[in-house]
């Protein structure tokens, strides 16, 4: 830790530059692990305590459906991993993007730091969807747009996670995850039309922007406290493993 | 950009003719993938003219997964690869002549072969022929994400990692494709998925060429 602290951030600007940056010198790796390191307890016991809520609005207040009856209760962990598991492919995508442009070297940290977790939401999702689907569908699995496309949206994870963990060379790692992540940021919605008109079967989505939920509002509450404690897990985690990444990075260049 | 272009096809197509097998070495493959499904899901004709164009597709896309592993690996080699990258020519048009030319090469014989398979599934002859045009749309789009994945994975250990990173991309190819061969076996429409399949060789014309031209300025670096 104190041998990062003494990389000077930005060695040739003038103290009042740095000041002026504000939070853009947070895109200096030293900088960042240090405001890391104090983020990561805050967002992780916020992940905590949004989680107790949710769980507790969503086992204990909130009604029995009356056509699936407890079984819909899934919901508080389906839902909140699917829709992450998405979003974080996007955020990810969006870090890749930066790095390429700007040349940043925490972006592509960013992207890779990210990649895990949103592979383990995709997995949460798949899992707690086939247990859903058992009693309600009574089948583990159908071949229907959302779930194939998420089943999809787990190999895009895997295939950028197998290859910058097959590069060595941490550039060509980082540039070359990024082309892949941004590939696939151009292929998910190809994909997700194209198996939709494939095959359609599931329910539709019962929580849109635009019209009011068709769900009550016990229900909501508890799946929102639970998409909270999501966010905060993901960027408790994320930037946990941002560190460490961090961390080796500086010895592997010190190495060389 | 025609001026960089026609010499770099030129070469790859002499290239290829003096080493046969490389090309012919995913034909085979395609026929010999398409022969072994009969038989392990047993002589029905009724299920073989199911499942034909989907195993067909299957076969064609393995195929260029299989081709795509020696795309750039002998010019990365014999350092061909960093002269074509010093060249002062767009690299865009360099990377897009080498990949036509590969597509010329390896995908127009599974063209000339998939009638043969079809006829193996009893396919009809309308079924056929919609079958070479989805294939004669939609392998440039296979060969041309497969080649970003070979630029991407150039010089690493294994060939498995290219077949992770280009299949679950081009699931839409092959729905488009093996769904245009469905629907005329059942009478409906085939334009609308030949349209699909055009529209994505587009997208991937755009830009898959000048992703791989990054990727392989990467491997080289």
């Amino acid at each position: 830790m104190d041998s990062l602290r003494r990389i000077d951030p930005q060695p040739l600007a003038p103290a009042a530059t740095r000041r002026r940056n504000g939070w853009r010198r947070l895109a200096s790796p030293a900088v960042f692990h240090g405001w890391a390191g104090r983020a990561v307890p805050c967002f992780a016991a916020l992940a905590g305590v949004l989680a107790a809520a949710g769980l507790w609005v969503g086992f204990a207040v909130a009604p029995t459906d009356h056509q699936q009856g407890e079984v819909y209760r899934i919901i508080f962990i389906h839902v909140p991993a699917a829709w992450m598991s998405m979003f974080i492919f996007l955020v990810a995508a969006f870090h890749a993007a930066m790095g390429l442009v700007f040349h940043t070297r925490l972006s592509a940290l960013m992207a890779r730091a990210l990649a895990p977790t949103g592979a383990l939401f995709t997995v949460i999702a798949l899992w707690t969807g086939a247990v859903w689907g058992k009693p309600t569908w009574g089948t583990w699995w159908v071949w229907d747009a959302r779930l194939t496309s998420e089943l999809i949206l787990l190999f895009l994870y895997l295939g950028y996670l197998g290859l910058v963990s097959a590069i060595d060379d941490p550039r060509r790692a980082d540039r070359g995850g990024a082309i892949v992540l941004l590939a696939g940021v151009v292929n998910v919605p190809i994909i997700y039309f194209s198996v939709q008109w494939w095959n359609t079967l599931h329910q539709g989505a019962s929580v849109s922007l635009t019209a009011a939920p068709a769900m009550a509002h016990t229900m909501l509450a508890g799946m929102l406290l639970m998409v909270g404690a999501c966010w905060a897990y993901a960027v408790a985690v994320a930037l946990a493993r941002v560190r460490c990444l961090i961390v080796a990075r500086d010895s592997l260049a010190r190495r060389r | 950009m025609l001026a960089t272009a026609i010499p770099i096809f030129g070469r790859e197509l002499r290239t290829a003719a003096r080493r046969p097998m490389d090309a012919l070495g995913a034909l085979l493959f395609f026929v010999v993938v398409g022969s072994v499904f009969p038989l392990a899901v047993g002589p029905d004709a009724a299920l073989l003219a199911a499942i034909g164009p989907g195993v067909v597709w299957v076969a064609a896309l393995l195929a260029v997964m299989i081709s795509l592993h020696r795309l750039f690996l002998p010019d990365l080699e014999d350092g061909v690869l960093e002269q074509l990258l010093l060249s002062p020519r767009p690299f865009a048009g360099i990377v897009g002549a080498r990949i036509a030319a590969h597509w010329l090469v390896s995908c127009l014989p599974l063209l000339a072969a998939a009638p043969l398979l079809g006829l193996q599934f009893g396919l009809t002859a309308p079924a056929i022929g919609v079958l070479l045009l989805s294939l004669l749309l939609g392998t440039p789009t296979l060969v041309l994400l497969g080649a970003l994945g070979a630029a991407l994975t150039l010089g690493l250990r294994g060939n498995v990692l290219l077949a992770l990173i280009v299949l679950p991309m081009c699931v839409p190819v092959l729905i488009f494709g093996s769904g245009a061969v469905a629907a005329s076996q059942q009478g409906l429409p085939v334009e609308p998925h030949l349209s699909l399949l055009g529209a994505c060789l587009l997208v991937a014309v755009c830009l898959c060429p000048w992703a791989v031209g990054a990727a392989l300025r990467l491997a080289v670096e």
